[in-house]
């Protein structure tokens, strides 16, 4: 079973972000704070939110991504959500964050 | 399949571990009906975002109790409501406006309403300053439950065995 934890990785000058099981109020905290020191110290242009564990999200994960849309997209930096389920992408849909991210479908997961 | 009411009365302490309690809760009360997964999906974000509208706005994370009731009608009617004794919304036409937030800089996406709209059949909030807030959503279950018979008639024909 996956642990309901965050995930970091840099890899060129992209901050990869995989999102916990269930992403929420509670949680969010922790990877702003831990995302955001990334974004800072290494140079990240680019953010991919990996969805592929991620079976819960409210608006407080909309929250997060439009918060490190803001840090990046003024140095003209693009977010990604990748293995988005059905439901992820309904949310992030809903929420209109289909208009500021490009959300990756060829791998869709949980389908 | 579901011929009794059955109603559930919770409260528990305004801290953001219990935001998942909710949810939990809530997908067990209505596993009864046997709802799709999308429609589990969407009740439990509802309730997430109110819950965590008391816990953020309503107690300004203070602490305090929020008190969760659900009940079921005999027609498969779910309502929930979702109150705190907290610090009330002045305006709460504006405060269901989509991207209206309170907590920018939280980073809170002024979405919460907007999901409970989106997902639920309706809701309605109930505040005054100073003496908390008060969320009832509803949501009809009774489509799901009628389908059900002849989408089980159509797996068994493809089996051959009806």
């Amino acid at each position: 079973m996956e642990q309901n934890t965050e995930e970091f990785a840099i890899i060129n000058n992209y901050l990869c972000i995989r999102m916990p099981r269930e992403v929420d109020h509670h949680g969010a905290a922790g990877i702003r704070e831990s995302a955001d020191r990334l974004i800072l110290d290494d140079q990240v242009k680019n953010i991919v939110f990996d969805f592929e564990n991620t079976t819960f999200m409210d608006s407080s994960g909309i929250g997060i991504i439009i918060g490190r849309y803001r840090k990046i997209s003024c140095f003209g930096g693009k977010v990604y959500a990748i293995n988005t389920n059905k439901r992820i992408r309904k949310l992030l849909k809903t929420s209109g964050m289909s208009a500021i991210i490009e959300i990756l479908e060829e791998n869709t997961s949980n389908e | 399949m579901n011929d009794k009411e059955n109603e559930i009365y919770m409260e528990f302490d305004a801290v953001s571990e219990n935001e998942r309690l909710a949810r939990v809760v809530i997908a067990a009360f209505l596993a009864r009906l046997d709802p799709t997964v999308e429609q589990l999906e969407d009740v439990k974000t509802a309730v997430s975002e109110a819950v965590t509208n008391a816990i953020i706005h309503g107690y300004e994370e203070k602490g305090g109790k929020v008190v969760m009731r659900a009940s079921l009608s005999t027609e498969d009617m779910l309502e929930i409501h979702i109150c705190d004794t907290g610090v009330g919304i002045a305006d709460v036409e504006q405060a269901m406006q989509p991207l209206f937030t309170t907590g920018a800089d939280k980073e809170r996406s002024g979405m919460g309403f907007s999901f409970m709209e989106a997902f639920m059949d309706g809701v309605e909030v109930e505040s005054c300053v100073g003496e908390g807030t008060k969320v009832h959503m509803w949501k009809s279950f009774a489509e799901c439950v009628e389908a059900q018979p002849i989408l089980q008639a159509a797996v068994w024909n493809r089996d051959g065995r009806l």
